[in-house]
């Protein structure tokens, strides 16, 4: 809204970084099982205080079973889990220095804004002056104090996730678990809301831990993500990192639009390597400090805005490869081609529409170069 | 929002086609009126024309009667004979008191046991696995398969002295002498909540399967103990449910006549069998009457009671 605080540099903030210091949150080889089922295999993980961390996965993937941990809903079949410096398995839900925003919002329909809000405080037998106060610094925190007296079912979406939030932050818990904070919103105020969570975050200088499936959502808020994948975490790094320089194809392909080419390899360098994708055409290079042994499979993973496109072939260019546009892709502000390559596959290159759409020189069943310089894509093993 | 916003202009369109054919929706509600006139409304009719009237030995034992061949004159002349003499002997004998009080009394306290035993009962079918729950239904229904009349025949099976329940009480040593529940108050209170408890179940299990268990969690979440969360969050959440579970007992409880008649003693008066033995051995069909119109009119006051609780309930889940 209004209260737009600008965001502070991401890189000043890095915890992760530095060996000494301690986590808030600590999960120590936990594993989960119901009945035969394996929702979390071995995992360890660190949360530092002050995170807005993010734990990404498609549906199924675990991500909501590790929050209902950290809210004590479910206990690990295997493993520890720590926060700060105690362990968390012995103490049941309503003893937890921990709240959770539901995704369901579960607003009490029986109790207004105001008793939603102060529900925790009443339960911590805080004085009444100190809960209206409270109550009333959530109120405008979340900008809805012309509601105090509604009751849930007289409030839209967004105001009703608004309560939720306030109602979660009351008790200005160590660590505040979001189990798909935006998913009943729209569009437009999803993206707004995002913002709100981020400066409400550091406002308050509160640890945030986001359950989401929506990577835009996930790059948006967080410090860092988790990317999950049958119980397990496949990547956990920056947004920045995890888009430029992904682990795997798994995370390279859930974050982003990603163009992958698979080949097999020669002797790597330690810098460079080459990648045997056709057997008519010459092989792609890129920059890796990857050691592979000769006729490994591996993968190349670009982005489709890191493709140039261009009716000639350029001069020089590390990698170059011939098609045929086979469809283009228009979406207002870029236009992606998908390029069809000699071995059938089909290449997704974004260009930015600086010029109006008459102008533009490419379209359908054109021959066209796709090229790219060898630092553009990441070379993956997995 | 939006979901409202698309299904309006459906909804006016089937409004407007309902209203086009205006005759067949009179028919379609004519039929539960002239239903409740002619098996509602009408029998009240003759019993308030009948509480009016005198006692007489004859056939049919009041008067004045109706007799159409008199014409108008006849009418006016039944009207004139018209008192309110029976009201007032129901004022002037405490026995009529004595059993509108006992009713009531007996009702309210079978209606509140049959709160405490139906919530639990109803709450672990809500709790239940969803595959067993309609099995688990399907075992608080079937006791209206036999008739009404002989399940409580057969409480007298099991409370009499000898009975099944004295028998095994003896056999486990918990008593040392047979019981006497047969013909007691206790006997009556066991049979109205053993055969109203149904009523009690279903609408609190309406209520209580519908429950958000998210609700739940998040108090918890929140600092509450499981054990106050269910106070602050389960029971009023199922308040409409036990307003209906209430009503649908104590209203039927009130007027109970066949429950007292067979297991309760003597010395037990309820208006039901005030009612019958006013009507069946008395044959003072005008006094008996008044017993029904009274009896009536206040079962109305808590079926009233109960409608406006209904009418909140729907408009706050609007």
């Amino acid at each position: 809204m209004e209260t737009l605080v600008s965001t502070q540099p991401v890189s000043d903030f890095a915890p992760w970084n530095n060996p000494g210091e301690v986590p808030l949150v600590h999960f120590d080889g936990v594993t989960k099982k119901f009945g035969d089922f394996t929702a979390i295999e071995n995992l360890s993980l660190n949360i530092y205080e002050r995170e807005f961390f993010a734990l990404l996965g498609p549906s199924g993937c675990g991500k909501t079973t590790m929050m209902r941990m950290l809210a004590g809903f479910e206990h690990p079949t295997k493993g520890n889990i720590l926060l700060g410096q105690g362990n968390l398995q012995e103490a049941p839900p309503h003893k937890r220095p921990v709240n959770m925003m539901f995704q369901s919002y579960a607003l009490f329909p029986h109790m207004n804004v105001e008793q939603n809000i102060g529900f925790g405080l009443k339960q911590d037998k805080t004085p009444k002056a100190e809960i209206k106060r409270r109550v009333e610094e959530m109120l405008s925190l979340v900008q809805l104090e012309p509601f105090a007296k509604r009751k849930p079912h007289q409030l839209s979406g967004g105001q009703k996730q608004r309560v939720a939030l306030a109602r979660s932050l009351a008790k200005k818990p160590k660590l505040l678990l979001l189990d798909e904070p935006l998913g009943a919103l729209d569009r437009k105020l999803r993206e707004q809301t995002q913002f709100e969570l981020m400066n409400i975050q550091e406002q308050l200088g509160l640890t945030f831990v986001i359950v989401t499936h929506d990577q835009e959502e996930a790059m948006t808020v967080a410090s860092r993500i988790a990317v999950m994948d049958h119980g397990k975490i496949v990547q956990v790094a920056t947004p920045a990192e995890i888009y430029e320089y992904p682990n795997s194809r798994y995370s390279a392909d859930f974050l982003g639009d990603v163009n992958i080419i698979e080949g097999r390899t020669d002797i790597s360098t330690g810098e460079t390597a080459s990648l045997y994708w056709s057997d008519e055409e010459a092989p792609l290079t890129v920059s890796t400090s990857l050691r592979l042994p000769a006729q490994t499979t591996a993968w190349l993973a670009v982005r489709p805005e890191k493709l140039r496109i261009s009716k000639d072939k350029p001069p020089t260019s590390d990698n170059c490869i011939q098609g045929k546009v086979w469809d283009i892709g228009y979406t207002g502000n870029i236009s992606t081609y998908h390029v069809k390559v000699s071995n059938g596959s089909i290449l997704k290159a974004q260009v930015s529409n600086q010029e109006r759409l008459a102008d533009r020189p490419i379209t359908w069943e054109d021959t066209v170069f796709v090229h790219w310089d060898k630092g553009a894509g990441v070379f993956l093993e997995t | 929002m939006a979901l409202a916003d698309i299904t309006t202009p459906s909804q006016e369109t089937e409004q407007a086609s309902v209203q086009g054919s205006g005759w067949r929706r009179s028919l379609l509600i004519a039929v539960p009126y002239i239903w409740l006139l002619v098996f509602f409304l009408a029998p009240f009719v003759i019993v308030l024309k009948i509480s009016l009237s005198d006692v007489v030995l004859a056939r049919p034992p009041y008067f004045p009667t109706f007799d159409i061949s008199e014409g108008w004159q006849g009418f006016v002349a039944m009207f004139q004979a018209f008192d309110l003499e029976n009201y007032v002997w129901l004022t002037e004998d405490t026995l009529y008191l004595k059993s509108y009080l006992s009713s009531l009394k007996i009702a309210f306290i079978s209606t509140m046991i049959a709160l405490v035993l139906g919530y639990p009962i109803a709450y672990a079918l809500a709790k239940a696995p969803k595959e067993w729950r309609s099995t688990l239904l399907m075992l608080v229904i079937l006791p209206f398969w036999t008739s009404f009349l002989i399940r409580v025949y057969a409480w007298i099976g099991i409370l009499k002295k000898e009975g099944v329940l004295n028998y095994v009480l003896l056999w486990s040593g918990i008593i040392d002498e047979p019981l006497t529940i047969l013909n007691t108050d206790a006997a009556i209170y066991i049979g109205i909540v053993y055969s109203y408890l149904p009523f009690m179940i279903l609408p609190l299990y309406a209520v209580l399967e519908k429950l958000d268990y998210s609700l739940l969690e998040a108090a918890t979440d929140l600092g509450c103990s499981p054990f106050k969360a269910f106070w602050v969050i389960t029971l009023p959440l199922s308040v409409s449910g036990i307003w209906a579970g209430c009503f649908l007992v104590f209203i039927p409880a009130v007027g109970e006549f066949v429950i007292p008649d067979i297991l309760g003693g003597s010395s037990t008066i309820m208006i039901g069998k005030t009612l019958w033995v006013e009507f069946f051995s008395n044959r003072d069909w005008p006094v008996a009457s008044a017993v029904a119109i009274l009896l009536l009119i206040m079962l109305i006051m808590p079926i009233i009671l109960f409608q406006k609780q209904q009418e909140k309930q729907a408009e706050a889940s609007q």
